[in-house]
């Protein structure tokens, strides 16, 4: 097996790192920076961030608070919320991203994916899905930070986008994210059975124990979280010691 | 990194060369932490002026050459490399290097290292791309270890450092003399850095993978000092 990748997650919101639950209610957590340096610091494989109001409000990313994160962080960064351009992806790029992920505009012109994955390369482009449960084994997509309904199934709108040249997928739960109750392994199993490409799995995650779950039973390449980072349930590195007493392979 | 390691150092000019591909950004401010004098340019005069040039880059090979095709830098890089000076590829630079690459079609690469570049082999239980952090195995035999490594980008770098990959393609030297270290994925050998005299490449990023990343980039800009 190889190294499975722990990904803390910043949602940020203006200047600052937010965290709510089913993507609603949220508050403050601290600054980017910080929490980025934190986890750096701690040994997280990769950094997912991600504008969560800029894709509602049309806006643009902020580059400048982008830039002051990245600044201090060696590590992959994956840039997400609002991207709606080719110029955007430039821009993320020059801040200091190295993938971005691509939710809202991708539903609204799924083109848009296959151009991006020409210009940057699939490497660079990761499709980012919020699913709600709508029935046994069916979950629909989201948009707009889990408050827009699409009418398309979870699966099928994955299966299309990697047809289209993503390199990556990250799929959030929305009925579990926020709650520490664990992964849905439903919905993860249902994307790492057919994905040629590597799935990041985020949403619920709870207790160590959540993180073994989700990788043994779903055999996902990644796993992100936030709260139990945001709130040192634990420390990443505490996290990676247990799965690696578990058998798991994480780079420590 | 505290600033005394800065001022161990002159003060290379450290050029990493824009051609239109890669999050320069990361590199730069990798870089920053051990030189004071980083430039990104696409300019042929800054790039012959410098005292280290690093190749980044992610992509596809072919638009990776025409992009230093259009900014006329196939032969300003090629020449820089003739000059002795140090010069580093990373991941689509490092592909770049060789004759040819294999990715959609058949292109002419800088042909700075003999061999070609091509698609990862069919892996089991591994994905393609390989995305995240695994092992680099530097190339020593029991005796000399050291003396192989010293004087490389992985002099002192800790045994068997995890580092970032992030491709579907995988680099093939001619030369078994020309790997300097190589890594497994999915059943897979593969090389995963190259050394030619002056001319290193590393199909890892070394400005993504931590602590031993930054080592590596250490020692790339100390040759130039």
């Amino acid at each position: 097996m190889e190294n499975v990748r722990i990904i803390p997650r910043l949602d940020i919101k203006g200047p600052n790192v937010v965290k709510g639950m089913h993507t609603e209610g949220l508050r403050v957590i601290g600054n980017p920076r910080e929490l980025a340096l934190r986890y750096y610091s701690e040994g997280a494989d990769e950094l997912l961030y991600m504008d969560i109001v800029a894709s509602l409000y049309q806006r643009n990313l902020d580059f400048d608070l982008l830039k002051s994160v990245a600044d201090g962080v060696f590590i992959p960064i994956t840039v997400g919320g609002g991207i709606r351009s080719m110029g955007d992806i430039d821009n993320a790029l020059r801040a200091g991203a190295d993938k971005v992920a691509i939710n809202t505009y991708a539903i609204l012109r799924p083109e848009f994916l296959k151009e991006a994955a020409n210009k940057f390369g699939s490497q660079c482009i990761v499709l980012s899905v919020e699913a709600k449960k709508t029935g046994d084994k069916k979950w629909e997509a989201y948009t707009d930070g889990g408050r827009e309904k699409t009418g398309m199934d979870v699966v099928e709108w994955i299966k299309k986008a990697i047809s289209f040249g993503i390199g990556e997928v990250v799929v959030t739960s929305i009925d579990s994210e926020g709650t520490r109750r664990g992964y849905d392994l439903g919905l993860t199993n249902a994307v790492t059975s057919f994905s040629p490409v590597p799935v990041i799995a985020h949403g619920g995650a709870g207790n160590v124990g959540s993180f073994k779950d989700v990788i043994l039973n779903c055999q996902t390449d990644a796993v992100s979280a936030a709260s139990v980072f945001h709130y040192q349930d634990y420390s990443i590195g505490e996290l990676k010691k247990f799965l690696k007493k578990e058998k798991i392979n994480v780079r420590l | 990194m505290s600033d005394s390691s800065k001022n161990n150092l002159k003060t290379p000019k450290v050029v990493i060369v824009d051609y239109g591909v890669g999050n320069l950004y990361s590199l730069r401010k990798a870089c920053a932490k051990f030189a004071d004098n980083i430039v990104i340019s696409e300019d042929a005069d800054t790039i012959s002026s410098a005292d280290a040039v690093i190749l980044p880059g992610v992509g596809a090979f072919q638009a990776g050459m025409e992009g230093l095709r259009k900014r006329n830098l196939i032969k300003v890089v090629k020449k820089f490399a003739a000059s002795g000076k140090p010069i580093l590829g990373i991941c689509l630079g490092a592909q770049l290097m060789f004759e040819k690459g294999y990715e959609f079609g058949e292109f002419d690469g800088l042909g700075l290292i003999p061999g070609k570049v091509v698609a990862f082999p069919k892996l089991k239980n591994a994905k393609i791309p390989q995305i995240g952090w695994n092992t680099i195995s530097a190339k020593r035999n029991a005796k000399s270890a050291k003396n192989l490594l010293r004087g490389t980008i992985l002099n002192s770098v800790k045994k068997d450092p995890c580092v970032y990959f992030i491709h579907s393609y995988i680099l093939k030297p001619l030369k078994q003399s020309n790997i300097l270290a190589d890594t497994t994925y999915g059943g897979h050998n593969f090389c995963s850095a190259v050394k030619s005299g002056n001319i290193y490449g590393t199909q890892f990023h070394p400005e993504k993978s931590g602590t031993a990343g930054l080592k590596i980039i250490e020692n790339f800009i100390k040759l130039a000092s």
